[in-house]
């Protein structure tokens, strides 16, 4: 079974089976925001909701979490001595996830999970959590996932993908994780044959809103340094006040700081987001900072996304057009702007 | 599932201070389980993370060489809240150690070549090791002529002084020990900077590599006297430091454009860092 239909009045049951057997997390409105939480009995998923304010890297990568634990005891034979941190890996299932959110932890693995380096952490967490995207039929006006590779109903970095089809929701499986998941749901009536033409009607027009808003292509050709060295980075860092709301809102924005933190005689080891922004993040001890002034911060930022990122891993941009960091910049530093800025053909001297 | 934050514990065999200025301790760590002993095998040239529980992690080059068994070393420079914690730790006191991160000198380009190493103050610990490396028995007939450079602002800051001399005693190794000044009328080594003293000892660029590591001045000035010297730039060797937490070449911070210096350094050949940005 590779496709079914869900009627909207019989989604809360269906939910509650899966429970029973995962974690299930959904987007719910908490506060002034939407957020993905784990669901409880009695939690309202919103499956008509927008997006998320903050991406959702945090189901994979948490803002902090504990990567060691030890004890300072001085009667403790292990003192001084790193234990690793419990961590609960039982299967669950993301649900409602933007495609361009799934499609970021994507782009992330190729940070997280190397052929010689694995998290393991992150790799762990994304083997055991399923997918389930829900595509978006109107997609924001800052929104520009059709630039950067990906799309409002693309499958690439899901299990499995709902389309709101008015009164209902067609599920359709893209992986063998996703086929079990539907193989599991005895709940799930036959796709008449209309809903699935709707549900193409609705990607077509879904993706002919965005449209192409810059060619990352032509960063890619761009020598580095040229970039590096052009002089439009002048005029791009002028306003940013070097907030960090673009690096935490950002879904393939992955930099993270270690901390111990210690109460009395036990401590933790601690990895929490850290951002490019921020003149700490790179200060040597001896007082030496590579990154010092706000132009090489904000340029290493736009540099990474669009063009280390692509020189790296051969895999295009860093960034999934999520538009989170345009919404949300309060100088209106639009990445767009400076993508279009990065591919120009000539990159003159002012 | 192997873990690569986790460091292995590790006890302080000793500490010794090195130079006058008390700001350079070198650390002896001897590994509490033999296995973790065993998967720790390194080549010089790479870094380890010095894990102090409740303080933190420091990146800091492996001073050891891989010939020296039982122990592994460390000189730290005192700067911030992990290093001067360390410098404060006695023997028998225990701590961690992540690694053996990062790439190393190129050894199998290197076999065969004549070795010219130029380092300068305190950034002389992973060139320690690497001339301890060739220096052994079963490694010397590998490598053509080994010629040194090592320079520090006074005698008093020269790390390793007891090895220093006994190098300088050995037929298989040119030793060119220099201070910028002394006041000591029993200094029997040179006086100037190192850019000068490579200049003066002008080594044999035909079928040779050069390995440079010391304070970006240094590096500055001595380059073009190696270009002069007709080393290419692609058979010039540095190693960089950068703010580092992670050493593996996931959190982030260390790149300079494309690369992680944690990861894919941070040893880099002058013509590879032609490519980058110059951002470190």
């Amino acid at each position: 079974m590779t496709e079914i239909y869900i009627a909207k009045d019989k989604l809360p049951a269906t939910i509650g089976k899966l429970m029973s057997e995962h974690r299930v997390y959904g987007p719910v409105f908490e506060g002034q925001y939407h957020e993905f939480v784990e669901l409880k009995a009695g939690d309202e998923i919103d499956l008509a909701y927008q997006n998320t304010r903050l991406s959702p890297k945090g189901l994979f990568h948490p803002h902090s979490e504990k990567m060691c634990q030890f004890s300072l005891a001085k009667d403790d034979p292990e003192a001084g001595i790193m234990k690793e941190a419990p961590k609960d890996y039982s299967p669950r299932i993301i649900l409602g996830i933007r495609p361009c959110d799934a499609k970021a932890f994507r782009l992330d693995d190729a940070n997280f999970d190397t052929p010689t380096i694995k998290d393991p952490w992150w790799t762990q967490r994304r083997a055991t959590t399923t997918l389930v995207g829900l595509g978006c039929n109107q997609p924001c006006r800052t929104c520009f996932c059709t630039s950067v590779g990906t799309g409002p109903f693309d499958p690439s970095g899901l299990d499995a993908l709902l389309t709101d089809v008015g009164d209902g929701f067609m599920l359709q499986a893209v992986t063998d994780k996703g086929k079990r998941l539907l193989s599991s749901m005895s709940d799930g009536e036959p796709v008449p044959p209309a809903v699935g033409e709707e549900a193409a009607a609705l990607k077509q027009s879904a993706e002919a809103q965005l449209g192409t808003q810059f060619e990352p292509k032509a960063i890619a050709e761009k020598d580095m340094l040229e970039l590096f060295n052009a002089s439009f980075w002048d005029e791009v860092q002028f306003s940013c006040i070097n907030c960090g709301t673009c690096t935490f809102l950002c879904p393939t924005c992955w930099c993270f700081d270690i901390q111990d933190e210690v109460y009395e005689a036990q401590g933790d080891r601690i990895r929490i987001w850290d951002s490019c922004m921020f003149p700490l993040f790179t200060l040597h001890g001896s007082g030496h900072n590579p990154r010092n002034l706000k132009l090489q911060r904000v340029r290493q930022r736009f540099m990474h996304k669009l063009k280390y990122y692509q020189d790296k891993y051969q895999d295009g941009v860093a960034c999934v057009g999520c538009g989170r960091c345009v919404k949300f910049c309060p100088v209106n530093i639009d990445i767009r702007e400076v993508a279009r800025l990065m591919s120009a053909t000539c990159v003159c001297p002012a | 599932m192997n873990n690569p934050y986790l460091p292995y514990p590790v006890r302080v065999e000793s500490i010794i201070t090195e130079t006058e200025d008390r700001n350079l301790k070198t650390i002896k760590l001897v590994f509490l389980n033999s296995e973790d002993e065993q998967k720790f095998q390194y080549t010089p040239g790479q870094f380890a993370e010095l894990s102090v529980a409740g303080e933190g992690e420091i990146p800091i080059g492996i001073a050891s060489s891989p010939t020296e068994k039982g122990f592994i070393k460390f000189t730290v420079n005192k700067v911030g809240k992990v290093s001067s914690y360390i410098h404060n730790m006695k023997a028998g006191d225990i701590m961690g150690v992540r690694g053996p991160l990062g790439n190393w000198y190129p050894w199998d380009l290197l076999e065969g070549k004549n070795l010219v190493i130029v380092g300068g103050g305190f950034a002389f610990t992973t060139l320690r090791s690497s001339i301890v490396y060739m220096l052994d028995p079963a490694n010397r007939p590998r490598f053509g002529d080994i010629t040194v450079v090592y320079g520090a602002r006074f005698p008093g800051l020269l790390l390793y002084k007891e090895e220093l001399a006994a190098w300088e005693q050995r037929d298989d190794i040119r030793m060119h020990i220099t201070v910028d000044g002394t006041t000591d009328p029993n200094w029997k080594y040179n006086v100037g900077f190192v850019p000068a003293v490579t200049k003066q000892k002008a080594p044999e660029s035909e079928n040779s590599y050069a390995i440079i590591c010391g304070p970006p001045i240094m590096i500055k000035f001595t380059l073009p006297v190696l270009t002069e010297l007709g080393f290419p730039p692609e058979r010039i060797i540095s190693s960089l430091e950068m703010r580092m937490k992670c050493g593996i070449g996931i959190c982030g911070r260390c790149n300079i454009g494309a690369e992680y210096v944690c990861k894919d350094g941070p040893v880099f050949t002058l013509e590879q860092l032609s490519r980058l940005p110059n951002e470190y």
